[in-house]
């Protein structure tokens, strides 16, 4: 656990004494402000039965930040430590690969939890102006975020897993964003199938990223999906372990 | 009194005792607790170095490395005694840092069994890498950080507490020379001072086994005389392991040294002892005022003369360029000749082979059979 905290303690300081990581936050924030103004005009127009969130999710800069700020996040965690050479430093003091992993991992989602929290502001600008209660109930938001968090840590464990098996950040970088455009897609090859292949849109269906985020966005937590994102997330951070793990044995 | 003078340690149970009795320690056992007493020349010891005296600091034998088609060690077998500091020569691309890093337990090798303080680089890695110091080649560091709080993070990675690294990070600072720079952000430091940054963070843990890849490298000459001081300091407490191309530096520090060529050893030995191997072949140079045939006629009589070559020196003086048999000292024999008949002698000196030439000569047997 010392080690752990002693090596967390590090990742994030390198997340914050960095000048990439302000840029991170400012540009995750630039993106989430774009989505709010594209919000307040579309309720400016008409008036909409839909929950804020699900409309404020539905301006899709959402998922431009994570496909774009989980690859950039993860790409330094392994990468970059390879190719300056202090992963031999690392690797040859006494520390579990898991406590590595599990370290650098949950700096990441501190980290891409804090790029968040600027949009806070927003939701307190809305009830402000709105003067309505009802426009954000505890539980929406609560579903937005609890959503945010979960694809957040899908996406991080697997830029995680990107950054452990490339040698330079460029390439993470580039190998995180393929593979979660790709997770990313699958979602949408369900509704090209025709409609005869039952199981097997059925099975593509789970991976709806787009649809799940959907139901978070308006405040339904559906415990299959929480499941499936735990477990996503659970499968390549093993990854990510065997990965590290396979510089001793290989 | 001298029994007051011995130092008690209690091992816990579970934890072996890796040697047997010796002069330094008497073991007794009730069963469940051991209890060890240290005699009085060894209070000095931790209970961990005197428990484990007796394996050898590092064992290697058959090593070998394979990369992809390449291979970077090839067979090596070798055996560092505790408390000394051995040198890996050889140069670039013989196999010295491959070996430091399978040492290290970062890499895996092909084949063949390492073993650090009696424990198997692959199988307890854990084990080796808290008895091991290690600082790799070109010394990487984190670039944001801050002196002190870089060793301080060194320290508690290494399983120090918080109390233990305090103190310890204060020691090796002040030991390294880096206690007026400990505010600094690393990546602002000069190559000098990284360097000693470096050598901190190996010391920080106080480790049974230092190895250092090239710590003198790109260093100017005042700090590398600082740097070498301080791994020699270091002796009395540690077995060292460094290596270096530079010969001088090896042949300064160390007191064995490993020459490894294209994955192999070439030569283990002492540098003194490396110095005699060469002895037999060093070379006399006389410069002695006399006709050239007189000269040649005299050195072809005298007794011990391998070879000779009389060539023409300036100012009337032949320049004499002798090779001894072996064990024969030329020089008296020479003084005498020059006073008995009369000639001047300007120079008199034997060129001792440094470990230079014989560093040259090991590392290079190819191409001389190729000229």
């Amino acid at each position: 656990m010392r080690v752990f905290l002693t090596l967390l303690r590090r990742e994030l300081s390198a997340f914050f004494l960095s000048i990439a990581g302000y840029v991170i936050i400012a540009s995750v924030t630039l993106l989430n402000s774009l989505s709010f103004v594209v919000l307040m005009t579309n309720l400016g127009n008409d008036p909409s039965p839909m929950p804020v969130t699900e409309m404020f999710y539905r301006t899709y800069f959402f998922w431009l930040v994570v496909l774009l700020a989980a690859p950039i996040i993860t790409m330094r965690l392994f990468a970059l430590e390879k190719s300056s050479g202090t992963f031999e430093t690392l690797m040859t003091t006494p520390v579990g690969d898991l406590q590595v992993v599990a370290a650098k991992f949950t700096a990441a989602v501190v980290f891409y939890i804090v790029t968040w929290l600027p949009m806070m502001a927003c939701l307190f600008v809305v009830r402000h102006f709105t003067n309505q209660p009802t426009a954000l109930d505890a539980g929406t938001v609560g579903g937005m975020y609890l959503g945010i968090f979960l694809t957040g840590c899908l996406f991080l464990s697997l830029g995680c897993f990107a950054s452990a098996i490339s040698r330079t950040q460029m390439a993470a970088a580039m190998i995180s964003f393929v593979l979660g455009v790709s997770l990313f897609s699958m979602g949408f090859l369900a509704e090209a199938l025709p409609a005869t292949a039952q199981w097997q849109s059925q099975a593509l269906s789970f991976f709806g990223l787009f649809e799940q985020m959907h139901d978070f966005a308006r405040g339904v937590v559906d415990t299959r999906t929480v499941v499936f994102y735990v477990s996503a997330t659970f499968f390549f951070l093993f990854l990510t372990l065997r990965a590290v793990e396979s510089q001793r044995w290989k | 009194m001298n029994f007051l003078r011995r130092k008690f340690v209690k091992v816990k149970p579970g934890h072996k005792i890796l040697t047997h009795p010796t002069e330094a320690l008497s073991v007794y056992s009730n069963g469940r607790w051991s209890f060890c007493w240290l005699s009085a020349g060894f209070s000095s010891y931790t209970p961990r170095q005197v428990l484990m005296s007796e394996n050898p600091m590092i064992e290697v034998s058959n090593l070998t490395k394979r990369y992809a088609g390449r291979t970077a060690v090839a067979d090596i077998s070798f055996t560092v005694a505790r408390g000394e500091i051995v040198g890996l020569l050889g140069p670039n691309g013989a196999g010295k840092s491959t070996t430091m890093r399978i040492l290290s337990s970062f890499m895996p090798a092909t084949s063949g069994t390492v073993r650090v303080a009696g424990f198997d680089v692959f199988h307890e890695s854990v084990e080796v890498r808290r008895r091991i110091g290690f600082m790799p080649e070109n010394n990487p560091l984190y670039p944001e950080m801050r002196v002190r709080e870089y060793l301080k993070f060194r320290a508690r990675l290494k399983g120090l507490g918080w109390r233990r690294s305090r103190v310890r990070v204060a020691t090796v600072m002040e030991q390294c020379g880096l206690t007026d720079v400990h505010r600094r952000i690393i990546g602002q430091l000069s190559k000098g001072y990284k360097q000693r940054v470096g050598l901190a963070d190996a010391l920080v843990h106080e480790p049974d086994l230092i190895i250092l890849d090239e710590p003198t490298i790109g260093l100017d000459p005042n700090q590398i005389r600082s740097v070498r001081q301080l791994i020699k300091s270091l002796a009395e407490k540690h077995t060292v392991l460094i290596s270096t191309h530079i010969l001088p530096e090896a042949e300064m520090m160390c007191s064995r040294m490993l020459i490894l060529y294209d994955g192999k050893i070439l030569a283990a030995d002492t540098p003194e002892n490396l110095q005699k191997l060469m002895q037999g072949s060093s070379q006399i140079v006389a410069e002695i005022a006399a006709p050239a045939e007189e000269l040649r006629a005299v050195w072809a009589q005298m007794p011990g003369i391998e070879q000779f070559d009389v060539s023409e020196g300036t100012d009337g003086f032949q320049r004499c360029a002798l090779t001894p048999r072996d064990g024969y000292d030329l020089r008296p024999a020479i003084f005498t000749l020059a006073s008995e008949r009369g000639w001047m002698l300007r120079e008199l000196m034997r060129n001792r082979h440094s470990l230079e030439d014989i560093y040259v000569q090991v590392t290079r047997p190819n191409e001389e059979e190729e000229n």
